[in-house]
């Protein structure tokens, strides 16, 4: 094809410590980008707690007088609550419309001159945004919650490094989807309607307004098998109020992974596909 | 509408060459919104099917919060001693009253960027007032469908909750909602003003007016301690939907307040809406231009 696009396989020399280094580049570059938005960071922190109150007593209601809902009980109801509005941030569900934007004015030319993949630089920057969100906005609610309500700690050694794992996996899933969505500008320059509908399914199925168990069991089913969303926010939270066994635990990741892979290798699809019809806009 | 009170006079003049001061005969300045309104509504529905997409899109997340609620119903069976039909009334109440403020008021939530690029000094040169301008500029018409589907739910709801009609519950069924409209208004513009202050405040606004909604779309019964005390009765919301419902449906508070409170929301809702006029007021007094 003789195209410049980053998506060519490179040259011959592929040199993994190097591409390491770029990527943790990229990575700190991420990381110190949002560590100066300081102010918006205090403000989300608030709103969060807010919404921590409101969810909590609201599903503790719930539970009511026989104290248990779905299989929950009230100290796991608190911890999902608290954990929720800590991790909506770190794996940033709303408000990146990043990739849209350079598709629309036409920087994402810029990008495609550039010797990584649009993929993996995007990722890359994003794993550092999340890791500054996981100090900043995850650590005060997950602070403030049991200071108010009683939480469920996990008692089993397994479930705090399987936790650890499925939250770096939910970033990189709800990170996949959030390109696939931003991508959909290549072909619609406008990407308020599928950024809408994201906002809009990814908040309810996703398991932020209410634990998905509460559904009717094929319905569970149904979304953890066929869409990406349980994978988001409800697996990781699972394992960490330990909701279920080890081994259903450790099946609720492999999914989410199955999934995270998938809708990665569907970026770089989407990516390739696009860039064969790409229009620069702009100057 | 009440908001207008707020709305006419929103614009004070920082300086007398800036606005208001100039201002045209009010026939000329309503012909004024007109048009701007006009050409919102004609760039908006220009792209058609982007418009309906977005049109669905919106109704969605309403629809959600409802089912949201019907869903925890579904697992609990009583929320705070009600019952489901009689927690739709509350829902109704507040998401029409939502749905209807945050289509006229909502966008004024973008003031963030206005401040930051500077388009807020556009908005100060110009002979009319600063928030009519604002909201007319980017009225979501979109957004149509959410107070739509929320007016639904508030009929469906009211009609099936067996309620025992007199005269003043049919008054109070149409003042609350229009009541909710004005507090959840005042809400969007007295958070919104938070910005002239502090240009990154973003989603702080959010933990009281979504933050309200949600808070509104449960029995005050269902929160507890100095939460509730604060949101229910420090920042007024048990008066938007809990306690006009109660007096709907006729039941006593189970938290012990008298049964007429459920008529006080447009007393609740008035001097919100006067606390948000001069909040604005007063913010675009302070308001110093970023430059850009």
């Amino acid at each position: 094809m003789g195209s410049v696009t980053a998506t060519v396989a490179p040259p011959t020399t592929s040199n993994v410590i190097l591409w390491f280094r770029t990527f943790r580049a990229i990575t700190g570059s991420g990381f110190r980008r949002y560590s100066t938005y300081r102010q918006a960071s205090a403000a989300g922190v608030v709103t969060n707690l807010v919404f921590g109150f409101l969810r909590c007593y609201v599903l503790l209601a719930a539970a009511g007088a026989a104290g248990t809902v779905a299989g929950y009980d009230r100290g796991q109801l608190a911890t999902f609550v608290w954990v929720s509005q800590g991790l909506l941030a770190v794996i940033l569900l709303w408000g990146w419309t990043e990739l849209a934007d350079r598709i629309r004015t036409g920087d994402i030319a810029a990008d495609l001159l550039r010797p990584v993949h649009p993929v993996t630089s995007h990722l890359a920057a994003d794993l550092g945004r999340a890791g500054h969100a996981a100090l900043v906005r995850l650590l005060p609610p997950v602070l403030v919650g049991p200071l108010f309500f009683e939480v469920h700690l996990p008692r089993r050694w397994s479930t705090v490094p399987l936790f650890g794992l499925s939250v770096v996996v939910a970033v990189v899933l709800c990170f996949g989807c959030r390109y696939l969505v931003n991508a959909t500008a290549y072909w619609l320059h406008d990407v308020r309607g599928p950024v809408v509908l994201w906002a809009v399914a990814s908040g309810v199925l996703a398991g932020l307004y209410f634990p998905l168990r509460f559904l009717p069991e094929w319905l569970q089913l149904v979304l953890w098998l066929g869409t990406p969303f349980p994978s988001l926010l409800q697996t990781p939270l699972d394992v960490l109020v330990e909701r279920d066994s080890t081994a259903t635990q450790i099946g609720l990741v492999a999914l989410q992974v199955c999934w995270a892979a998938s809708i990665l290798g569907a970026c770089r699809l989407v990516q390739r596909r696009a860039e064969r019809r790409l229009v620069v806009q702009g100057g | 509408m009440a908001d207008r009170s707020l709305v006419d006079r929103g614009g004070t003049p920082t300086g007398p060459h800036l606005t208001g001061d100039a201002a045209p005969p009010a026939g000329g300045a309503l012909a004024a919104y007109r048009a701007l309104l006009g050409a919102q509504a004609r760039s908006q529905t220009a792209y058609r099917t982007s418009f309906v997409v977005d049109l669905v899109g919106n109704v969605g997340s309403t629809v959600f919060d409802v089912v949201a609620v019907v869903v925890i119903f579904g697992v609990a069976r009583e929320l705070g001693g009600f019952a489901l039909g009689e927690a739709l009334v509350i829902v109704g109440l507040t998401t029409s009253a939502f749905a209807v403020a945050d289509l006229l008021v909502g966008n004024i939530e973008r003031l963030p960027r206005y401040v930051r690029t500077g388009l807020f000094d556009a908005v100060l040169v110009r002979p009319l007032g600063t928030l009519p301008q604002l909201l007319l500029m980017d009225l979501p018409l979109r957004k149509v469908s959410r107070a739509v589907f929320g007016t639904a739910v508030l009929v469906a709801a009211v009609g099936s909750a067996g309620i025992e009609w007199t005269a003043a519950r049919a008054v109070l069924v149409v003042v609350a909602p229009l009541a909710g409209v004005v507090f959840f208004g005042s809400l969007f513009v007295a958070t919104a003003t938070v910005s002239f202050w502090w240009v990154d405040s973003g989603e702080l606004a959010n933990s009281v007016t979504y933050g309200g909604r949600d808070f509104t779309s449960y029995p005050v019964t269902v929160f507890g301690g100095w939460f509730r005390a604060v949101f229910a009765y420090g920042l007024g919301f048990a008066f938007v939907s809990y306690h006009p419902a109660l007096a709907l449906l006729g039941r006593a508070d189970p938290l012990g307040l008298p049964n007429w409170v459920g008529w006080a929301a447009p007393a609740v809702a008035l001097p919100a809406a006067a606390v948000a006029g001069a909040a604005w007021r007063t913010g675009v007094r302070h308001y110093r231009s970023t430059g850009s």
